[in-house]
């Protein structure tokens, strides 16, 4: 290989040490000011017109002064996002193991899909007459949905997994209320290893939430349960497979149980993609369960959203849906948006405006349609092989708290193999970074110490997780071994060396603000 | 890799699942299809829409049609943003957190408020969330609505607090702003919440009732639908709103039918232990390079589950990367320049409107929707225009039917609308009247 004088180049010639740079950069690794240190109040990237002179009708409530923003030109505007999203890590980076979080492959004609005008240009208020498309496409979301779980009702509308938490205890809350019963039935079952999002949910709107506790195998059993069911008991929350990544041996009998004891089961369908096409959510009993299709059904996170959270209803809540929905008339769809249209239906109200999140329903429905009933049954087992194939492969170096059970989609290890070596589960993490590996779920559940949860999904070739095993095996080996230093400062080369989490809670700076003169700041 | 993990085959893998649930046959659904053919099916459901850049287009109502600068989709695309997760692991998310801090500095900025968080799902769900933390804040438990809320907003409001037990008090729609709010705040008052512009189209003035409700203990929660009337009227924050919620779809994000969209927040610094949802801060890292963290987490569901601030888990990382962007090409200069022409279109729309026999404009001030009285039903007239090809706004009656105003349309001009739009819509409502 010649470089640009002709002469060639070896190896050898590039022995030095590395030495910081005057700039900071490391080649590609190029440091970015913020927006505010090097934009201009007067700079726009925007080519608009000035408009004609004009007599403002804004009844005396102009803004006065400057707003305090700054633009930049739309090549700089491009080379500073581009810098950044160069210092983020994505599914299409490398293996993303976040165990519960479900990084599957993101397909791009999903996002092509969305971007047809005639789903990401049109107004959810226009005339339904001219979104009969758009309608008949979350209806036939809504019956994917629907036959993949075993129900007979879905309320779409809810914006992410927590939101469609809190739609479906709205539903419990408002059937209990429909029977009487509001007064008395105010207690929430949630187990110690829920998602912290469903305690939360249930306190939201009032209820008072009792822990379940988690047995020595992951599990939840019956007779804890019932040994808690009473009069006051309105439902349970329950993640299936749970948090451990274990499906609960037990649940048709803990939602024959709650029944029996006249309240309802909650399903927390966060990992939903183990068991898509290999079992109901229905057929095990469950009363209402919330889907991310940014989780199951491939629809990207974005860095922490937009999610999606349609909500599937039993038989029981069918009638206590939210606003709105949509009514199949032959071929003709119409938007149910207020009570009184709602019929038999005793909604309870809006838990958003407008429809809900269209641009994730098309994504998930391209997903789901490119899979089909057969593909998506197998990629849930390919999931779950993946889980177990990683497991298989860890298990005599890191420890299982729950060996007596098989993964699911995820695979569950404790820190007690790091006793004695220094080494903590976020500072493995944090080696594992250094090694171009995302971190999986760590400290979470809380039902175990120092929780790592590992979740491949299906996306992942058999090389790519023989590399990510063998990465782990020496990473492991090496802590073991007492080579502390690699783990305890590790990340050494990301974009930043491990930050101070602490100190940005103890004095939060959110927000830039200009630097002050010097003389202002020595008062 | 069956015979690595030792089993069988896959179904030992499932063997927790009781027998007699594990589905024998697939699920009654279609088999997998080609990319072509999903785009054929999904390419004729999207033929049956009319998109708004192929109509002039005068709808608005909490939603609106804007343009997008290419700059903004192609970099809201980038896998390192659109494959990434919430940055919890910082070292490699540094990306994602340094727009989250930018974004919220626009934010603040924006409304005139000392801190907003890194966005809500959208503006409605951001308003419910504002109601709750207004109720934290002064310990009391009843909401005041003003009559120009969006009804939905005001739906989500009353949804969340009938589940809650808590109390809302809601002022009859008001198509001339012309409501006594401060008359129904009293003692138990946690809260009023007014949108501005209102959902009519008009600018009100905040002051007195921020003054009104501070000197009872109660807060003002701003609300407003439409980012970019900032860049011309006053700031909620000047005008004295303690929380400013709001949908910033405006900025950087198609209409996608509703969602997803990005809910704006921000509030006076002394209640940001109070807020919900995620917020990203400065710190430095090992080597004391500056860097960013999410951080006050202490307030959130992960941490404290019952306790938690809100059940929020996720924001709309992707839509307020759109917003960032978009408001980084446009700048102070640009900013202020759009909200130029969108009012000079409304202006010149609302002109050539009223020329109109038989309608009339309500308002006496708005941005860029104004409330237009037709004689007969608004939902009939909005039906036959769209029989013309022109969508020229949202009957009132479609957002709250029981309010009895069933002759409003409310009526939008942006920047894409064109003098030959205006001139369609004038002559599309002459012929359908």
């Amino acid at each position: 290989m010649l470089n640009n004088q002709g002469r060639p180049t070896a190896a050898g010639e590039a022995t030095g040490s590395a030495h910081p740079t005057f700039t900071g950069n490391q080649a590609l690794q190029i440091e970015e000011a913020l927006l505010f240190e090097i934009g201009r109040a007067d700079c726009t990237g925007v080519d608009l017109d000035e408009p004609a002179s004009f007599t403002p009708r804004l009844g005396g409530l102009e803004r006065r002064g400057d707003i305090g923003l700054v633009g930049l030109s739309e090549p700089e505007t491009m080379r500073h996002f581009v810098r950044l999203s160069q210092k983020n890590y994505g599914i299409d980076t490398g293996l993303f193991p976040l165990g519960s979080c479900t990084m599957k492959h993101n397909p791009r004609l999903n996002e092509k899909m969305a971007r047809l005008p005639g789903f990401a240009d049109i107004h959810p208020l226009q005339p339904q007459s001219t979104v009969q498309g758009a309608l008949e496409l979350i209806d036939q979301l809504a019956h994917w949905l629907m036959v993949l779980t075993g129900t007979s009702a879905v309320a779409m509308s809810p914006k992410a997994g927590a939101h469609g938490e809190l739609a479906g205890m709205m539903a419990i809350k408002a059937a209990i209320d429909a029977k009487g019963e509001g007064a008395i039935r105010n207690v929430v079952l949630v187990p110690e290893s829920a998602h912290g999002t469903n305690p939360a949910t249930a306190a939201l709107i009032g209820f008072v939430v009792k822990p379940v506790p988690a047995r020595a195998d992951g599990t939840v059993h019956v007779e804890d349960v019932q040994a808690l069911l009473g009069p006051d008991v309105a439902a349970i929350m329950l993640t299936n497979p749970n948090t451990c990544g274990i499906f609960e041996p037990q649940i048709v009998e803990i939602a024959r149980a709650m029944h029996d004891a006249g309240a309802y089961f909650y399903c927390d369908g966060a990992n939903f993609n183990a068991i898509v096409g290999k079992a109901r959510p229905g057929d095990l009993g469950i009363d209402a369960m919330h889907i991310n299709l940014h989780k199951t059904f491939s629809t990207p996170h974005g860095g922490g959203g937009p999610g999606a959270g349609p909500v599937v209803l039993s038989d029981r809540l069918a009638r206590f849906a939210p606003l709105p929905f949509i009514r199949r008339d032959g071929s003709h769809y119409a938007l149910v948006e207020t009570a009184d249209q709602a019929g038999d239906v005793q909604a309870f109200g809006r838990v958003t405006a407008f429809h809900g999140q269209m641009g994730m329903y098309v994504r998930a429905l391209a997903y789901m349609l490119s899979h089909g009933s057969d593909g998506m049954k197998q990629a849930s087992e390919d999931a779950v092989l993946n889980a177990n194939y990683i497991r298989a492969g860890l298990e005599d170096l890191m420890s299982l708290p729950f060996p007596d059970h098989p993964s699911m989609h995820e695979a569950l290890f404790d820190d007690s193999w790091l006793k004695d070596t220094g080494v903590t589960t976020l500072d493995f993490a944090k080696a594992m970074i250094d090694e171009g590996y995302h971190p999986m779920t760590m400290y979470f559940p809380l039902v175990v110490h120092g929780a790592m949860l590992i979740e491949p999904t299906e996306s992942e070739s058999r090389a790519s997780l023989d590399l990510f095993i063998m990465t782990l095996r020496d990473l492991a080996l090496r802590a073991k071994r007492g080579e502390t230093e690699r783990f305890s400062a590790a990340p050494y080369h990301a974009p930043r060396r491990r930050l101070d989490e602490t100190r940005a809670a103890r004095n939060p700076i959110l927000r830039w603000t200009p630097p002050q003169p010097i003389q202002q700041a020595a008062e | 890799m069956l015979a690595r993990i030792g089993v069988k085959d896959i179904d030992a893998l499932f063997a927790d699942i009781p027998a007699d649930k594990l589905l024998k046959a697939p699920v009654d659904l279609p088999r997998r299809k080609g990319e072509l053919e999903v785009e054929r099916q999904l390419g004729r459901l999207a033929a049956k829409n009319v998109p708004a850049s192929s109509v002039p287009f005068f709808v608005g109502a909490g939603a609106y049609k804007h343009h997008v600068p290419a700059t903004v989709d192609h970099l809201i695309q980038r896998s390192e943003f659109l494959t990434s997760y919430t940055p919890y692991q910082p070292e490699i998310a540094q990306g994602t957190l340094q727009y989250l801090f930018e974004f919220q500095t626009q934010v603040a900025l924006l409304t005139g408020m000392e801190v907003a968080n890194a966005s809500m799902y959208d503006g409605s769900t951001g308003t419910g969330e504002a109601v709750l933390m207004a109720h934290r804040i002064t310990k009391r438990r009843k909401a005041v609505l003003s009559g120009g809320l969006h009804p939905h907003y005001a739906d989500v409001v009353r949804t969340l607090s009938h589940m809650a037990s808590d109390s809302v008090v809601s002022a009859p729609a008001s198509p001339l702003a012309d409501e006594d709010l401060i008359a129904l705040i009293d003692g138990e008052t946690s809260c009023v919440v007014v949108q501005n512009p209102d959902v009519f189209g008009n600018i009100r003035d905040l002051r007195p009732i921020a003054a009104a409700a501070q000197a009872k203990g109660a807060l003002l929660i701003a609300v407003f639908t439409e980012a970019v009337s900032l860049g011309l009227i006053e700031s909620p924050g000047a005008m004295g709103a303690d929380i400013v919620v709001g949908e910033g779809q405006s900025i950087g994000n198609a209409l996608n039918f509703g969602g997803p969209y990005v809910g704006l927040f921000a509030a006076k610094q002394k209640y940001v232990r109070q807020m919900p949802g995620r917020l990203c801060g400065e710190t430095v890292d090992a080597e004391g390079q500056r860097g960013f963290v999410l951080t006050l987490s202490t307030r959130e569901q992960h941490i404290r589950r019952d306790k938690a601030t809100s059940n929020i888990c996720t924001n709309s990382g992707l839509c307020c990367l759109a917003f960032t962007i978009h408001m980084t090409l446009l700048g102070e200069a640009g900013l202020k320049r759009l909200a130029r022409i969108n009012h000079a279109n409304a202006v010149k729309l609302a002109d050539a409107l009223a020329g109109v026999k038989g309608v009339s404009i309500l308002n006496k001030a708005f941005f860029n929707e104004f409330t237009l009285r037709v004689p007969g039903k608004a939902a009939d007239v909005v039906e036959k225009l769209a029989g013309k090809g022109v969508l020229g706004g949202v009957p009132y009656s479609r957002l709250a039917p029981e309010a009895g105003l069933d002759d409003l349309i409310l009526v939008a001009s942006t920047e894409v609308n064109s003098d030959d739009d205006r001139a369609a819509f004038v002559a599309a409502l002459k012929e359908v009247l």
